[in-house]
């Protein structure tokens, strides 16, 4: 097996400078009655060359977004990774390092979670971040627990218009605690009201936004409003490049913000891995989940980085920390780190507005066509529009014309018949002008 | 020697100089510095090409960005040679050894990243339609049927996104199942050694964790977890191999116990990759267990993640078993997506979508690669390795529990005792050696704990070396030469960081000079 | 009015019925550098062997149980800025809280100055 060094020579040598006679020796403390005597009911060892050769038929089995018009979001967006992000995360000493516990010989994924922390802070306009989540959802969930310990208070308020992923994922985690939510109906049309449910009880209100729809609000208000309750605003983005063109939530009065960073830098990958943003502002900072990354100096006076605040951590205090969570999403974060680089200030704002101005005009295309309507005032890159048929029929036919356009919202509203007919299609810079007609078109015939 | 261009061939011979003296420009020869990407811009540079936007009416709704945001504009060159300098200050396994016990740091194969990127598998979208993505389902419900045979258990949670997540899935479901009988129990046994992820997931879970001695050997204290059994005890929690490197010995009896008092057996499988193929889980009583795949199955640590940790289940806790998950019928495969019809009693959801696919995809490579005869070949290979070094500083270092260890080696700090030197001194003097060091302190059982894990990707010779340095320091310690290890390291990118200062006073973000002057007080103020 | 001490290295000043609570000079040097301490909020009422604070070092992060129930009164804000008072002045500048006593009898099975001496020279051997 050629990921193991040992010569059968080698071993019965170690064995004999370990004193005992046998492999089976070492395995003795295991119970005799469940030792497993022959190997396991699994094929045998292959070449690279043979598992390479699975994995491609696996692959051939799927219809790569990339190779068709693709307009599927719902919380995942398929944007461009440059070649350059790809092939950072590749490097050996990136890809194959531990968690940075010893920062002298660390520094390089330390600078670079400093360097994410800060881009996170200044794209939410917070004052700062952690060091990731696992994704956005579970991001969401930690948010919520957090302003249950900020303010000390037990019940949240959701939107009905969060993606319903983070609600559900939000409610499993709260569960078994001592909080509970307030959920809100979806409200697909109509303005959502907070007012008749913030009160003095209320630890969070939690909004997306954009928000599942597509549609974008100015949370100002709404922020004032929990903040005269003594309660937090929580503002959930899964959509990252959006805030290269709209108002950031920490200038509309967010308390906390929970993200979905996987637009910059990371792969679609089905769905996982994906990267958690939490921002929020400096005086919370203790009461965080996840790592934190400091700067400080080394003992030659050098600038330097080194995990911190991890009191926190379930490492050192155990059930009393503020999460479970130990692992984060590091190497996606180093993703979303270098793609946010190499856009900058002026690429991060030019994609935005590539991302709008194609969501635009597709729109404009598509409420041409007879029957369909665009139920959204405003958006960003996604937007929701009502068939004049089941959505879920419309897509697998365009589906069958190799067109992927966009995700039924009753997928992950199911049961409702108000959900039935409404589609959510996203237009990113990755679709170009003859994408769009083809959608158009084939969405024509389909009707 | 001069060559015949007048130039040195050969170095002269000098005085050694100071190798602490700085140079201009902070570099010291290949050890490149590299000031933060936000010290680096310039205005108006660009690193990435796009198309120039379509004029249109903005459909925002007036939510116009109005100010910067305040990120740094580069070129891609100098991306580039930024985050390569970087970089070259991490340790990697690629690089050398990692012995980081309880983390399984072992050989990360190229392949896993190759099929990983295929196409067709690293960019599917997750909310193709399923019969778009059968290849995707299909690896899925082929890495479950791995993870399932491996463990001897006959259900398998997918969707967990690492260890700890996973913990919070075995647990959950554990309560999930005591409330479907009525019951409300309100204590999770853990021993003392545990992970600090195992009563933090308790806790989270809403319950009372009652922790349990060790025995003399290093092994729950059957006594003490007999007085804490009761009918209010949810479960157990614990790890086997344990984090002191050693198989519960009565570990059939532990499972036998708390099923007796109508509780469940979760089990900790950070460790599992001592026992591939050597023992199943399933056999042992396990009602639920985590499976890093990041430390067994190899898919990349990444400097902190990402990670899977999917939870296998018995028969008792899988119609608890959190959405999504694949199913496989007569039109190929699906997914079930809501708690309803298979999924009416599922805890919920723990995720986005549907679990972490590109650590799948990584895993199932690695274990297609090595089969059911290279997954034994792991166990067998890492067990030796730890046993090798256990033999190799026995005469040096004191090993709290006597007799054979799993895949990790304990030693305690008792040869250190009166030097002057600790545990974590003698960890930065490895640094300079070219090693990572040990877990250090962990378990908090065993004083100054020093943790080492070969994992079975290691040589023999690497082994030698290894224990030929530490025996070498060890020696300088108990020598006198504190003053060495109290200067360590002095050969990495960094000497020995101020933890307490960024503690006190954290400095977690960039801020901007001009900021700094004119908001230093807005910030301040907040903190 | 003098010092009492608990078996967990927290001292306490009775004036009146105000007990004003910190931790020893014993317990500050084996906790090492102490960069952070929570501190409880004021109007609380607080049992008697509660989490009163939690003093951090880099590395550790130890509770303060309360020796007296009672009302909280008054918190040492300053700690926040300068928890290093902790480890300089552990018995006077870096006291935690002031509690409006209950019940005095509290402090009854407290150790004076010199049993606590005795019983932290026992801990050294």
């Amino acid at each position: 097996m050629r990921y193991m060094p040992h010569t059968p020579n080698e071993r019965e040598e170690m064995l004999a400078k370990i004193g005992i006679g046998s492999i089976d020796d070492l395995f003795t403390d295991i119970p005799e009655e469940a030792r497993l005597g022959g190997l396991l009911d699994l094929p045998l060892h292959e070449s690279e060359m043979v598992v390479e050769k699975n994995f491609r038929k696996l692959a051939a089995k799927n219809l790569s977004p990339y190779s068709v018009p693709c307009f599927l979001g719902a919380g995942a967006y398929q944007h461009h990774v440059p070649s350059v992000a790809d092939h950072i995360i590749q490097r050996s000493e990136f890809l194959t390092s531990y968690t940075p516990y010893q920062p002298e010989i660390s520094q390089g994924t330390l600078q670079a979670l400093f360097e994410f922390q800060t881009q996170v802070a200044l794209i939410t306009g917070m004052e700062v971040a952690n060091a990731s989540m696992y994704d956005g959802a579970t991001s969401c969930a930690e948010a919520v627990l957090m302003a249950c310990r900020v303010t000390r208070r037990k019940k949240a308020v959701i939107s009905g218009n969060l993606h319903p992923h983070y609600r559900d994922v939000t409610h499993t985690t709260l569960q078994f605690t001592e909080f509970e939510t307030i959920d809100l109906p979806p409200a697909v049309t109509v303005e959502e009201r907070f007012d008749d449910y913030i009160n003095s009880d209320i630890a969070c209100v939690v909004v997306q936004n954009p928000d599942f729809f597509g549609r974008l609000d100015d949370l100002t208000a709404l922020a004032d409003k929990c903040h005269d309750a003594g309660a937090l605003l929580v503002v959930v983005v899964n959509e990252v490049v959006s805030l290269g063109a709209v108002k950031s939530p920490g200038e509309m009065g967010a308390d906390i913000v929970a993200g979905e960073g996987q637009s910059i830098g990371v792969p679609l990958s089905f769905g996982g891995p994906y990267v958690g943003l939490l921002a929020t502002r400096q005086k919370f900072v203790r009461q965080m989940p996840g790592r934190l990354c400091g700067q400080t100096v080394d003992q030659n006076g050098k600038r330097g980085f080194v995990l911190t605040l991890s009191t926190r951590e379930q490492h050192i205090r155990r059930e009393k920390a503020t999460s479970n969570i130990c692992t984060n999403a590091g190497l996606c974060s180093l993703a979303f780190t270098i793609h946010m680089s190499l856009l900058g200030e002026s690429g991060l704002t030019k994609l935005a507005s590539l991302n709008h101005s194609q969501a635009v005009i597709l729109a404009e295309k598509l409420e041409e066509l007879e029957g369909v309507e665009l139920l959204n005032t405003s958006f960003f890159n996604e937007f929701t529009i009502r068939l004049p048929m089941n959505a879920t029929t419309a897509i697998e036919k365009l589906g069958e014309k190799g067109i992927l356009g966009g995700v039924p919202v009753s997928r992950l509203i199911p049961d409702d018949p108000d959900m039935a007919n409404l589609l959510l299609v996203a237009a990113t810079e990755t679709c170009t002008t003859s994408d769009m007609d083809e959608f158009v078109a084939a969405l024509k015939e389909v009707l | 020697m001069l060559n015949n261009k007048g130039r040195p061939t050969q170095p002269t011979t000098q005085s050694e100089p100071d190798v602490s003296i700085d140079t201009f420009t902070g570099n010291k020869g290949l050890e490149l510095e590299s000031p933060l990407i936000f010290e680096q811009g310039v205005p108006g540079r660009v690193g990435v090409d796009m198309a120039d936007p379509e004029p249109v009416k903005s459909r925002l709704g007036g939510l116009e960005r109005k100010g910067p945001i305040g990120l740094p504009d580069l070129s891609e060159p100098q991306v580039l040679r930024h985050f390569v300098r970087l970089s070259r200050q991490n340790y990697a396994i690629d690089a050398g050894f990692y012995p980081l016990g309880s983390c399984t740091m072992k050989h990360n194969p190229r392949i896993n990243e190759k099929v990983a990127r295929l196409a067709g598998l690293g960019d599917l979208h997750p909310m193709q339609p399923t019969s778009t993505v059968q290849g995707a389902l299909e690896l899925i419900n082929s890495l479950a049927h791995w993870l399932k045979t491996i463990t001897g258990m006959p259900a398998v949670a997918m969707s967990p996104a690492a260890g700890a997540h996973g913990e919070l899935c075995g647990v959950m479901a554990i309560r999930a199942a005591h409330e479907a009988k009525g019951e409300s129990r309100t204590r999770i046994l853990v021993p003392e050694s545990a992970h600090g992820t195992n009563p933090a997931t308790a806790a989270l879970c809403g319950y009372k964790v009652d922790s349990v001695p060790a025995r003399k050997d290093g092994r729950m204290d059957m006594d003490a977890f007999a007085e804490k059994l009761g009918p209010d005890v949810a479960g157990v929690m614990l790890t086997n191999p344990n984090t002191c490197g050693l198989f519960e010995t009565d570990v059939k009896k532990i499972a036998d116990m708390v099923h007796e008092v109508g509780g469940y057996f979760y089990c900790d499988g950070a460790n599992l990759n001592a026992i591939l193929g050597r023992v199943r889980p399933g056999d042992l009583g396990v009602d639920a267990m985590h499976i890093n795949l990041h430390k067994t199955f190899s898919t990349p640590h990444g400097g902190g993640g990402p990670g899977a940790g999917p939870v296998v289940l018995s028969d008792a806790l899988a119609p608890f078993a959190p959405i999504p998950f694949v199913t496989h019928g007569e039109n190929g495969f699906d997914l079930v997506e809501q708690k309803s019809g298979a999924a009416a009693q599922s805890f919920g959801r723990m995720k986005g979508y549907h679990g972490q696919m590109g650590m799948f995809i990584r895993a199932l490579a690695y274990m297609q690669s090595h089969g059911a005869d290279g997954l034994r070949q792991i166990a067998e290979d890492a067990v030796l390795n730890a046993n090798y070094i256990r033999v190799g500083l026995q005469d040096k270092l004191n090993s709290p529990f006597s007799g054979i260890c799993m895949h990790e080696a304990l030693f305690d700090d008792s040869t250190l005792k009166g030097t002057g030197v600790t545990t974590l001194d003698l960890a930065k003097a490895m640094i300079d050696e070219g090693y990572h060091p040990m877990t250090m302190y962990f378990p908090l059982v065993v004083h100054g704990a020093m943790l080492i894990e070969p994992t079975e990707s290691e040589s023999r010779q690497t082994l030698d070396q290894f224990i030929g340095a530490m025996r070498h320091l060890l020696d300088k310690a108990t020598a006198g030469e504190t003053e060495y290890f109290l200067s360590a390291p002095l050969f990495a990118p960094r000497r020995r960081l101020d933890e307490t200062g960024a503690a006190r006073n954290p400095v977690l973000r960039w801020v901007s000079p001009e900021a700094t002057d004119n908001e230093d007080a807005s910030l301040s103020a907040a903190s | 009015m003098s010092y009492k001490f608990t078996e967990d290295h927290e001292w306490v000043l009775l004036e009146g019925d105000v007990a004003t609570i910190g931790i020893s000079d014993y317990a500050q040097g084996q906790l090492g550098d102490v960069v952070y301490v929570e501190v409880p909020t004021v109007g609380d009422e607080i049992a008697k062997g509660d989490e009163l604070a939690v003093v951090e070092s880099v590395k550790a992060a130890s509770e303060v149980y309360s020796p007296v129930s009672g009302e909280i009164i008054d918190v040492n804000t300053e700690l926040e800025g300068a928890p290093t008072m902790v480890n300089e002045d552990a018995m006077e500048g870096g006291w935690f809280a002031k509690i409006r006593v209950t019940n005095s009898a509290d402090l009854d099975d407290l150790m004076d100055e010199a049993t606590y001496k005795t019983f932290v020279e026992g801990l050294d051997e």
